[in-house]
């Protein structure tokens, strides 16, 4: 049997990498992590978060006040140094023992003294260790923070807001006097990005190598301003009529009132300054033509390529490439079709598509059922094995024939995610 | 169906002007051509505008460096003619030319001078980035004097000692008056990348679009250790054998041959932790696997799909696709096979592929013609209309070595006997009007010649005229045919 899986394009990694993230808490540490690993998960390196504040939450059932984060709380100190290095722990089993090769450290670390033990912990081990920074004096972009993500923290259960957001800004203070950000001189030889107010100006100091490049690059392309992406697939075509797939078929009949639905949607969303993108393929174009606004065409959105299966319907397929039907079924994510692409392959160049939406703000893309399901799983942080769709089991043994499913005849559907959903919990 | 338009994602509205800044010396105009021929290259109009080259024009000897002194008041009126020369030529390429960037390749080490420059755009709606080549570094200073100062036409009746000292104190000239970019205040509202210390550290003040964006990753991958590309192609397949394209074949006997004088010329070669990167498709990871290296399999490294045609001879080609065959001569470059793809869809994939190569050392490319074709473009600054043309037979293996501020290009034939793939571009196939230019998509230009520039006789002659500007101009498909930049740098004053 063809073995379908080939080796990773680059060695990104050789040794694992631990990411150490520093910063005054409400400064976008943990949003900075989660969304970093989800990306670096999405093109297949393997990331996990570590969030020191968890540990501390499962050990400390109860959050009373921010008094446990004073700097002469000797008991709140030992707890925190304790969940410190449990978390540390858990990483060195998570890179060394796990097959991880990225692990992003989640915590305040602001003190030279502790991002010292976390660099020799790196070194005794063998890891890379590479600096998130977040620096941000703007009080309004804190007090924003606050209000979105800690207000609905578990600490504050049981608090009103201005309980909260008073017990939050005194917490904060705790850290200010022993706070010893990235300095220039002190820390030159370490490898760091500083992120300023949000973005607005970085710092990178001794970038080692491509993964720390590649995350360099995504920091610096990821923004906070409040936007919608949307996602559909072109309108039903006459290829989806016959259930064939691939090919380059014009809409159906159907398909056109979608095109002609999806405008007047359009319009009515009222949305300021979106951006349109199709693939290169007539059924998006001729969806987006009903639009009546500029779009702009990428050829890396065009539809899986099913190489040899190019047209066919499944029950064509199955007849005439028995092995490779089944093969596709036990790991659809890494199939490649023969002369054609995997889903894996899919991820790969829509890397570039990934990295603009981050950098775009209002944006419909019209594209294909493979191509959306690999977006959408960036979006929606699923793994390799659930961004195929579902998947049919077909068994060849018994000799009964399976019913034969037309291709699913699916209504071309609209999905509309929204910051807030982009961020998780 | 009606084009829409530009090139992938809107990668420039209005034009900018990158503007460098440091002392001499700094690396500005290494960095500058560098960052032109990767523009070029994924499609993006880019030219340099060197000033220093503008002086040389208007002033035809060099004496010393006193021309540099900030007391000398004839030399700074001189000086500030040929910025403001060169800021018209700006203003010409980036509004009549069909130009997307400008590369302002300069000292601009004072505020006065980068305030000058900043209302000249905002007056021309161009946007700025500013570029700054920060380095205290002592031997890299005086390695990059040798390298590039030594062999300029200021110096070409001196000796070295005296070139030298010379240079180091043209560069004391500029040091008092130095205000290096202050992103933190004064140049706080700036759009700006300050390169320390030849990219050891990177400072990025506002990045306003994809393509400052675009640079700003490019400029923090590229560095200057010397290091060898090797370029080559598979051995000789089967498929080469009987005069097919595409497929994936495995290697004949001279190819397998090849593989194995291969092996013998890398260890030939000495070098210290080479990388090894192949395609996916059987020929080129046959021709690794002699080598007895770990190697790294690129798709994006696939030879280009040649769709419909995939696997037939040119003659069958010619008798089954007539059309196409004939297509395919009139626009090498941006023909796209049926089903498959165009030169022009090989650039957008390689990119990723270039970038790495800028990031890593010794590397050895083991792909295909078309692939390969591409690759040397990049590095050696060859347009669209040139690329699909290059010659790169089977059984030879490039050398490139960075150099100055190009690439020096070793052709190294292993002497394996191997058929000929190469088709010359056909006489007879005249360029039409270009209907094969696809949307979405990238040309890679070649860095235009610097323009001659006329003789500066008077200020007055050339005080810049600001004409209305009909603001940006979108670009719809790219208005000019590659190859053509060449012919537009003649022109009259």
């Amino acid at each position: 049997m063809k073995d379908h899986r080939k080796p990773a394009k680059v060695c990104m990694t050789n040794c694992p990498t631990l990411i150490v993230m520093v910063g005054l808490p409400a400064r976008g540490k943990t949003y900075i992590s989660k969304k970093l690993t989800r990306y670096l998960n999405w093109i297949g390196v393997p990331t996990k978060e570590f969030n020191v504040g968890q540990y501390r939450r499962d050990l400390v059932k109860k959050y009373k006040s921010f008094e446990f984060f004073l700097p002469d709380n000797e008991e709140g100190l030992k707890i925190r140094k304790q969940c410190a290095l449990a978390a540390l722990s858990d990483v060195r089993q998570y890179l060394s023992e796990e097959n991880g090769h990225v692990a992003v450290f989640d915590a305040t670390n602001t003190t030279r003294e502790r991002r010292e033990t976390i660099y020799k912990f790196g070194e005794e081990n063998g890891y890379k260790t590479f600096f998130v920074e977040s620096v941000c004096v703007d009080p309004e972009v804190i007090a924003a923070n606050i209000v979105q993500v800690k207000l609905g923290s578990p600490d504050y259960v049981d608090c009103s807001n201005d309980e909260a957001t008073e017990d939050f800004m005194k917490r904060i203070e705790c850290y200010k006097n022993s706070y010893e950000t990235l300095d220039e001189n002190l820390d030159k030889d370490l490898s760091y990005i500083k992120i300023m107010d949000v973005g607005r100006s970085y710092l990178v100091n001794r970038v080692m190598d491509h993964i720390q490049s590649r995350i360099v690059y995504y920091l610096m392309n990821i923004h906070v301003t409040p936007r919608s992406i949307y996602l559909c697939r072109h309108g039903e075509s006459e290829l989806n009529l016959k259930g064939r797939i691939g090919g380059d078929p014009g809409l159906s009949v159907r398909g056109k009132e979608f095109a002609k639905s999806l405008a007047q949607f359009i319009n009515e969303q009222n949305i300021k300054d979106l951006k349109v993108w199709t693939s290169q393929m007539k059924r998006t174009i001729q969806t987006a033509e009903a639009l009546g606004v500029p779009y702009e065409q990428w050829k890396v959105l065009n539809e899986i390529d099913a190489g040899v299966c190019e047209e066919m319907t499944y029950e064509e397929i199955q007849e005439n490439y028995p092995l490779e039907f089944a093969l596709r079924d036990q790991d659809k994510y890494r199939y490649r079709y023969p002369k054609g692409e995997s889903y894996e392959d899919l991820v790969q160049r829509l890397e570039p598509v990934i990295m603009e939406l981050e950098r775009q703000e209002n944006v419909l893309v019209i594209c294909h059922q493979a191509v959306m399901r690999c977006l959408l799983a960036y979006f929606l942080d699923k793994p390799a094995e659930c961004r195929c769709g579902p998947v049919e089991r077909r068994s060849l043994e018994d000799g009964t024939q399976p019913p034969i499913a037309a291709a699913p005849r699916q209504q071309p559907f609209l999905q509309h995610l929204s910051t807030e959903q982009q961020l998780g919990p | 169906m009606p084009f829409r338009k530009a090139c992938g994602p809107q990668l420039a509205n209005s034009p900018t002007v990158i503007v460098m800044v440091g002392l001499p010396a700094r690396g500005k105009t290494y960095i500058s051509k560098k960052l032109t021929r990767y523009l070029n290259w994924i499609g993006v109009p880019t030219k340099v505008f060197n000033v220093g080259e503008y002086r040389r024009e208007a002033v035809k000897h060099y004496s010393s460096y006193d021309f540099f002194r900030p007391d000398n008041e004839e030399a700074m009126k001189v000086r500030r003619q040929c910025a403001l020369a060169a800021l018209r030529d700006v203003k010409l390429y980036l509004t009549e030319e069909a130009g997307q960037i400008a590369v302002f390749d300069a000292t601009n080490t004072t505020r006065e001078r980068r305030g000058m420059i900043l209302n000249f755009a905002k007056e021309n709606g161009f946007k700025v980035f500013f570029i700054e080549s920060v380095c205290n570094d002592p031997n890299v200073v005086a390695s990059n004097v040798m390298e590039v100062k030594l062999s300029s036409p200021d110096y070409r009746d001196c000796n070295s000692t005296d070139a030298m000292e010379d240079f180091m104190k043209r560069i004391n000239c500029y040091q008092a008056s130095y205000q290096p970019l202050d992103p933190d205040d004064y140049d706080r509202e700036l759009s700006l990348i300050k390169v320390i210390d030849v990219g050891r550290r990177f400072l990025v003040n506002r990045v306003q679009d994809h393509i400052q964006s675009r640079i700003v990753y490019y400029l923090m991958n590229i560095h200057v250790q010397p290091r060898t590309i090797y370029l080559c192609r598979h051995g000789e397949s089967e498929f080469n054998l009987k005069g097919k394209i595409g497929g994936d074949s495995g290697l004949s006997n001279r190819g397998k041959k090849f593989a194995q004088a291969l092996n013998k010329f890398v260890e030939e070669q000495n070098l210290k932790d080479l990388k090894v990167w192949t395609s996916q498709l059987k020929r080129t990871i046959q021709t690794a696997e002699a080598l007895q290296l770990p190697y790294e399999q690129w798709k994006a490294l696939n030879e280009i799909d040649a769709g419909v045609c995939e696997e037939m001879t040119y003659e069958e080609i010619r008798d089954q696709h007539p059309e196409e065959f004939a297509l395919r001569d009139q626009d090498k470059y941006y023909y796209r096979y049926p089903s498959g793809e165009s030169y022009q869809d090989l650039v957008q994939r390689l990119e990723p592929v270039i970038m790495e190569l800028e990031r890593q050392e010794n590397v050895l490319v083991i792909c295909h013609q078309a692939v390969m074709r591409c690759l040397l473009a990049y590095f050696l600054d060859k347009s669209a209309d040139e690329m699909p043309y290059l010659k790169c037979p089977l059984h030879t293996v490039l050398k490139l070595t960075p150099v100055a501020y190009g690439c020096r290009v070793e052709s190294i034939s292993l002497n394996i006997e191997a058929v000929n793939t190469h088709r010359e571009r056909p006489e007879e196939a005249k360029k039409g009007p270009n209907p094969l230019m696809r949307r979405n998509s990238v040309t890679p230009l070649a860095s235009p010649e610097p323009i001659k520039k006329p003789r500066i006789n008077s200020f007055e002659e050339h005080v810049a005229v600001s004409s209305a500007l009909p603001g940006c101009v979108p670009q719809e498909v790219p208005t000019q045919l590659p190859g053509q930049n060449m012919n537009n740098s003649q022109k009259p004053s």
